[in-house]
């Protein structure tokens, strides 16, 4: 059973949907006890870095997904719960994440200007719809992946600083962190319930995986 | 580098597609969710429900077949139809929509875009707009396209895309129907003035269409189209093939 944490951000029914599809039984679950039994959890999110840390904490949340995280427990984050893994998030000033990987979220448009990418400002931010991956390292959550296979975007904030646990990136002007994973902290900064087969595919090897 | 995205829209009355839907050696289909299923296999990217029905009756089978569909389509789904309040946002969403487009309801009510954008996100919000020439200027036109609102439509979709919307579908009525190409110059125009992904719609016939489309204007991220692929005038594998031929960004 994958549990799928319900702090109260983002519409969860795809990806639930997804994972039946699979023949993963999923829980959509606040209770802290179900999280720490589930066989592997997902950190889910949308919406703004500070909202979604802030109530993480409040419900306690933030400690569960940790614990499940120091357990062993295969942990997934997905999109805004992907960046919450991190170290920190300068959304709208500078916000503590989760501190389950190395890095630093920062806007698009600032990596953009750093790298010399788009000058006149022609990319549009949020990054909206499908791109392809460039794999950086091996890691069993892509392993039914073929480099080049598109997945589905929305966001305007980005993983900097994470080199030890990319897994694959994407072109938008600059290389932008798409898959991170370090032993059994993964992430995903698409959305792989929205990703088609592919999207699937990366699932299925999240629901494939057991604890270390 | 991100696609350009290649977006059916299905008319949706009483729960069921109108019209059906042709697919060679398949007959006569009206199912919405085995047509999302098979644009999803075809390589569509994203998927528009567009909800026809008046009735409470009729809305209660849409929600049901956009639930059956988001069980089993596993690519972005666009609602509208319908839309008039944050209710109506939530009805949908709940439904396993991932954006719900404004038309008629943002006119009635400019502020539902703001409050909707507020909370679900200006990705979730997409304004829909039907745009008419009238006398040399481009006018909203509301009620499927029957009543000119007398809003100059640059100005109104810069003012929704100030509210919070994440995305306009831009549909020209002029070019809507008579299948010689998008509505280029319009185009071009609100491009300059919505600085998110713009989707254009109304005027495409064949291939070459959504090649010319992409290649004269950069800005537009999507084509959206109808009748052409339901009834096989234009293939969605084999229009991906063509647009990857030409150099143009395409999830194949």
């Amino acid at each position: 059973m994958t549990a799928i944490v319900d702090y109260g951000v983002g519409n969860l029914f795809s990806l639930r949907s997804s994972l039946e599809a699979l023949g993963d039984a999923p829980k959509i679950t606040a209770d802290p006890a179900e999280i720490l039994q589930a066989d592997r959890v997902i950190l889910p999110g949308v919406g703004a870095f500070a909202d979604a840390a802030e109530k993480l904490r409040t419900t306690g949340l933030d400690l569960v997904v940790k614990e499940a995280a120091a357990a062993g427990r295969p942990l997934l984050g997905i999109c805004l719960g992907m960046q919450l893994l991190f170290e920190k998030s300068m959304e709208y000033g500078e916000h503590p994440g989760l501190g389950l990987l190395a890095g630093t979220v920062r806007p698009i448009r600032e990596i953009l200007t750093e790298a010399g990418a788009d000058p006149e400002g022609q990319l549009k931010i949020p990054q909206m719809g499908w791109n392809a991956l460039r794999f950086r390292r091996e890691s069993p959550l892509i392993k039914y992946l073929r480099e080049g296979e598109y997945v589905y975007f929305v966001h305007s904030f980005a993983a900097t600083g994470c080199e030890d646990s990319l897994i694959a990136d994407t072109e938008y002007g600059a290389y932008l962190t798409a898959c991170v994973g370090k032993g059994n902290v993964m992430g995903c900064q698409f959305h792989p319930e929205k990703s088609g087969q592919t999207g699937l595919r990366i699932l299925q090897a999240f629901c494939e995986m057991e604890r270390e | 580098m991100i696609t350009k995205r290649i977006i059916p829209c299905l008319d949706v009355k009483n729960g069921r597609v109108v019209k059906g839907v042709n697919f060679q050696g398949l007959g006569d289909v009206d199912s919405p969710v085995r047509l999302a299923k098979m644009y999803s296999e075809r390589g569509a990217d994203e998927l528009v429900f567009y909800d026809i029905t008046a009735s409470a009756e009729g809305r209660a089978l849409f929600t049901d077949i956009l639930t059956e569909t988001a069980r089993q389509v596993f690519i972005p789904l666009t609602v509208g139809g319908g839309i008039n309040t944050v209710a109506d946002f939530d009805r949908v969403l709940k439904c396993g929509a991932d954006k719900v487009s404004v038309n008629s309801g943002a006119i009635r009510d400019p502020s539902l875009i703001g409050q909707a954008a507020k909370k679900y996100g200006d990705q979730c919000v997409v304004l829909s707009v039907d745009v008419k020439r009238v006398d040399g200027v481009f006018r909203v036109f509301a009620k499927g396209g029957r009543e000119n609102t007398g809003l100059e439509a640059l100005e109104w979709i810069r003012r929704g895309v100030g509210d919070g919307a994440g995305e306009v579908v831009v549909n020209s009525i002029d070019t809507d129907g008579v299948k010689q190409g998008f509505d280029l110059e319009m185009l071009e125009k609100v491009c300059e003035v919505a600085k998110v992904p713009v989707i254009a719609s109304g005027g495409a016939g064949k291939i070459e269409d959504f090649l010319t489309l992409f290649q004269s204007i950069p800005g537009v991220d999507a084509g959206l189209a109808a009748s052409i692929f339901h009834f096989g005038e234009v293939s969605i594998s084999d229009l991906k093939q063509a647009m990857k031929a030409a150099g143009i960004p395409a999830r194949v």
